[in-house]
């Protein structure tokens, strides 16, 4: 068999060099892919299919439904929630735990972020702490917490706003590092006081990374939430879809899960608009 | 008002980076300052500017400052520092945020300096949305807004292509030519230099000293003549012939570091 080499030559006096010069060929194109594009229709139609392939399975017997109910199953489960009121109680009690662990620990996480991103003492403790801390998995501080703080609402929330802290302050100090130093020396080249530096400049050139963090963070309460309620909660999300599971009330426990996965989509909307507003510049 | 550069050195570590620079900017005067790479020239400005604050000697005003002049010595930067969330129009005003001027004065300012830089129909536009001479012209316009004595400007033209370059350097000497700016202009460029300047320094390299100052006698609007023009590109080459050796050695150090 002949190499590669040798055939490359055996064809070269094939073509002559008059005829490579005289006929003319398009250029190949070199400069497909690496552009991916987000295709909407793409998603919805994919998530249609399998969701049709998933009700199809159910209805045909192809899978037992209590171990996995058909999507209608789960609807009617989730109509017959909301219908009753047990949802809109399940749901209140998570949004109440979810959105003031979320704003205490946002609130604290900015401030902390905002300092260590501004002060040479807070960067030099702040992230020493920051970095030990911030591994722990905040579950495993509930019991702690409840030893502290009682068994009301307070340690699931403290547990929610623990986790939130740290992924804020991250995010808050990386953004404030991030601002470009032009832009802070150009500020400072026209007497702009401290305050207005950190107002008009740092604030908003910091944006984009905190918002960024507020999605991560809805994520950490979210996942926090349930696993706080699953530990110690009568109601909320994540002891409904506990006590589902224990009852083998397959398709409840499903409706629970399609909920928070609706709650947490709403979330990721909202902070798109909140970007879509303050980031509107990019 | 005066500007001094009174014995500058400056050291950033153990990197000696200027070393005993002198020389004064006149009320009215456009120095230019030349040398090779990394000789030391932003830095200068950056102390000259009050952003840096110098291992050895000091910058120096003298004399008081234009009685309407918001901030006497302002930046004009190489990569513009334009707030990319605000329009050309908050960017132009940003300067005046904290100062006590009421709303409608600080409106009069800003059009007026959209104006005299040929921005006004693009005041509510963002940054990204323009070229880079066009952002460059907003530099300026920021700059203007606050009535300068003397403008820094480190190396404004620098980031632009040579038409744009053309097309602002004839703003420059347009906005200087009442003698009522200074400028200390800071670039690699010397036929910007010789186009603009009064005065032109010339640094040696890293540690920068100033090795020659090089007077231009031929008036700004006299620059544009042939019998000038000519005139320039002798002092030009004579510039090049005394920085060439001190570049091609800088480079090399760049390249090996």
């Amino acid at each position: 068999m002949p190499s590669a080499r040798s055939s490359m030559l055996d064809r070269a006096p094939s073509e002559t060099p008059s005829d490579i010069d005289t006929r003319s060929r398009p250029v190949e194109f070199r400069g497909a892919g690496f552009t991916p594009r987000a295709g909407r229709a793409s998603g919805w139609i994919a998530l249609a299919l399998i969701v049709a392939l998933w009700q199809l399975a159910g209805s045909a017997g192809w899978v037992n439904p209590l171990f996995l109910p058909a999507p209608s199953a789960i609807a009617v489960a989730t109509y017959k929630l909301a219908m009753s009121g047990a949802l809109w109680q399940h749901l209140g009690w998570s949004v109440m735990r979810i959105g003031t662990g979320w704003l205490l620990g946002t609130l604290a996480g900015v401030i902390v972020g905002f300092a260590i991103g501004l002060s040479t003492l807070a960067r030099g403790v702040g992230i020493t702490f920051i970095s030990a801390l911030f591994p722990i998995p905040k579950i495993a501080l509930l019991p702690l917490l409840i030893l502290w703080l009682g068994i009301g609402e307070e340690p699931k929330i403290a547990t929610i706003a623990l986790g939130v802290f740290f992924s804020t302050a991250i995010s808050v100090y990386s953004g404030v590092d991030a601002v470009p130093r032009n832009l802070i020396r150009m500020a400072q080249s026209f007497n702009v006081p401290f305050h207005a530096i950190v107002r008009r400049v740092i604030w908003p050139g910091a944006l984009p990374s905190i918002l960024a963090g507020f999605r991560i963070t809805a994520s950490v309460a979210l996942l926090l939430v349930v696993s706080a309620e699953m530990i110690g909660a009568q109601y909320g999300i994540g002891a409904f879809v506990l006590q589902a599971g224990n009852l083998m009330q397959t398709d409840q426990l499903l409706a629970g899960v399609v909920i928070l996965s609706l709650f947490g989509l709403a979330v990721g909307k909202l902070i798109s608009l909140l970007e879509a507003k303050l980031l509107h510049w990019r | 008002m005066d500007l001094i550069a009174d014995h500058i050195s400056h050291r950033f570590d153990t990197l000696a980076v200027l070393n005993d620079v002198s020389f004064t900017v006149r009320t009215g005067e456009v120095v230019a300052i030349v040398g090779p790479s990394g000789c030391g020239k932003s830095t200068l400005l950056s102390i000259l500017g009050g952003l840096l604050q110098p291992s050895g000697g000091a910058a120096e005003l003298r004399g008081a400052p234009p009685k309407d002049s918001l901030n006497p010595l302002t930046f004009v930067f190489q990569d513009f520092a334009l707030l990319p969330w605000c329009t050309v129009e908050e960017n132009v005003a940003f300067p005046l945020g904290h100062t006590a001027l009421g709303a409608a004065e600080r409106r009069a300012i800003v059009d007026d300096a959209l104006r005299r830089t040929g921005l006004s129909d693009f005041r509510r536009t963002y940054p990204k949305q323009l070229s880079g001479g066009m952002r460059q012209r907003v530099g300026i316009a920021r700059a203007l807004a606050v009535k300068p004595a003397i403008l820094l400007m480190d190396e404004p033209l620098s980031a632009l292509d040579s038409q744009t370059r053309e097309l602002l350097m004839e703003d420059f000497v347009r906005l200087l030519a009442d003698g009522a700016m200074g400028a200390v202009y800071v670039t690699h460029n010397l036929e910007e230099a010789v186009r603009l300047a009064d005065r032109i320094v010339v640094l040696s390299r890293r540690p920068g000293r100033i090795r020659k100052v090089v007077p231009i006698t031929t008036t700004r609007s006299e620059r544009g003549d042939r019998n000038a023009r000519e005139k320039l590109l002798v002092l030009q080459d004579e510039l090049w012939s005394l920085i060439r050796e001190e570049a091609i050695d800088a480079e090399r150090e760049v390249q090996h570091a």
